[in-house]
C-alpha cells in the first residue's frame, strides 16, 4: 500500500465510523463531537483531492464556526440527556433502516458495479487547481455574479435569525 | 493513485448514514446535523469531481453549497430555539401543528 492509499482509507474508515456513532449516539453533544470529528476527517479527504483551500474553508466554517453555533444551541436549550426523548424502536423505525439499506443497495451497484473503473488518476492540472489564487480568480470572473447573490441570501438569513430568535415572536 | 470510484462510494455511505440519522431519529437538533452530514458527502462528491476532471466548477459549487449550510444552520437552530420555547421539547414527534 502506497502512503496514498494509507491516508485515503485511515481518513475514510474514521469518516465512517465517526458518522455512524454520531446517529446513534444518546446525548446531542457527543453526537456534535462525532461530527466535528468527521468534518475534520472530509478536509483531510479535500487535501487529498488537492483542494488546499476548501479544505480550510472547511476547517474554519463547519468544525468552526456551524458546529460551534450547535453546541451553542444544545447547551442554550440544555438538552443533556433527556429522558422523554428515548428513542423506541417502531414501525418508522424499521422503515427507515430499510430504506436506508435499499439506497446503500442502489448507490453501490451504480458505483460499484455498473460503472467502469472510472478515472484512475487525477487531472494533471488540479495541483494547481486548489490554490487561492486559482480559486479567487475563477470566483471573481466567471462565478462574480453567484458570489454576489450568495450576499443576498446571507442578509435574509441574518434578518431572519434575528426575528425568529426574538423573544417576544407571539405577542 | 486512489481511483474516483473509491471517493463516490465513501460518500454514498455517508449520504445514507445521514438519511438513516434522519429517518430514525426524533431528536429533532440530530436531525438537523444529519442534514449537514448529507451536504458534506455531496460536497465531497463535487470536489472528487472536480480534481478528477479537472474542472474548477465543482469547487465553486462547494463554497455556495457551504454558504447555503451555513445560512440554513443559523436559521434552523433560530426556529429550533423558537420552538422549544413555545413547546418546551425538540422531540419531532410532538412537533406537529402544522399537521392538517
Amino acid at each position: 500500500m502506497t502512503f496514498e492509499q494509507v491516508v485515503f482509507f485511515f481518513l475514510a474508515a474514521v469518516a465512517l465510523f465517526s458518522a455512524v456513532m454520531m446517529i446513534f449516539q444518546r446525548s446531542p453533544v457527543n453526537s456534535a463531537l462525532f461530527l466535528i470529528l468527521n468534518l475534520f476527517c472530509l478536509g483531510g479527504l479535500y487535501l487529498t483531492l488537492s483542494a488546499q483551500f476548501i479544505a480550510m474553508v472547511q476547517v474554519l466554517v463547519y468544525a468552526g464556526a456551524i458546529m460551534v453555533l450547535f453546541l451553542f444551541v444544545i447547551m442554550l436549550l440544555n438538552l443533556g440527556d433527556d429522558k422523554h426523548l428515548r428513542e423506541h424502536l417502531g414501525v418508522r423505525t424499521y422503515f427507515g433502516i430499510g430504506f436506508s439499506i435499499a439506497l446503500v443497495v442502489e448507490l453501490l451497484y451504480i458505483f460499484g458495479l455498473r460503472s467502469p473503473a472510472g478515472a484512475a488518476q487525477q487531472s494533471p492540472s488540479a495541483a494547481e487547481m486548489g490554490t487561492v489564487e486559482y480559486v479567487g480568480k475563477v470566483l471573481f470572473t466567471k462565478f462574480l455574479f453567484p458570489f454576489e447573490v450568495t450576499s443576498l441570501l446571507l442578509l435574509a438569513a441574518i434578518v431572519g435569525v434575528v426575528i425568529l430568535a426574538k423573544k417576544k415572536l407571539i405577542e | 493513485m486512489i481511483p474516483l470510484n473509491y471517493y463516490l462510494l465513501l460518500s454514498a455511505f455517508l449520504f445514507c448514514v445521514g438519511v438513516l440519522g434522519v429517518l430514525i431519529r426524533r431528536n429533532a437538533i440530530i436531525v438537523f446535523m444529519c442534514i449537514e452530514l448529507m451536504l458534506n458527502s455531496v460536497n465531497l462528491t463535487l470536489i472528487a469531481f472536480s480534481s478528477f476532471l479537472g474542472d474548477p466548477t465543482g469547487q465553486m459549487l462547494v463554497f455556495f453549497v457551504m454558504t447555503v449550510a451555513a445560512a440554513e444552520a443559523a436559521v434552523g437552530l433560530a426556529i429550533i430555539i423558537a420552538l422549544f420555547r413555545t413547546k418546551r421539547s425538540v422531540n419531532i414527534d410532538e412537533i406537529n401543528i402544522l399537521k392538517w
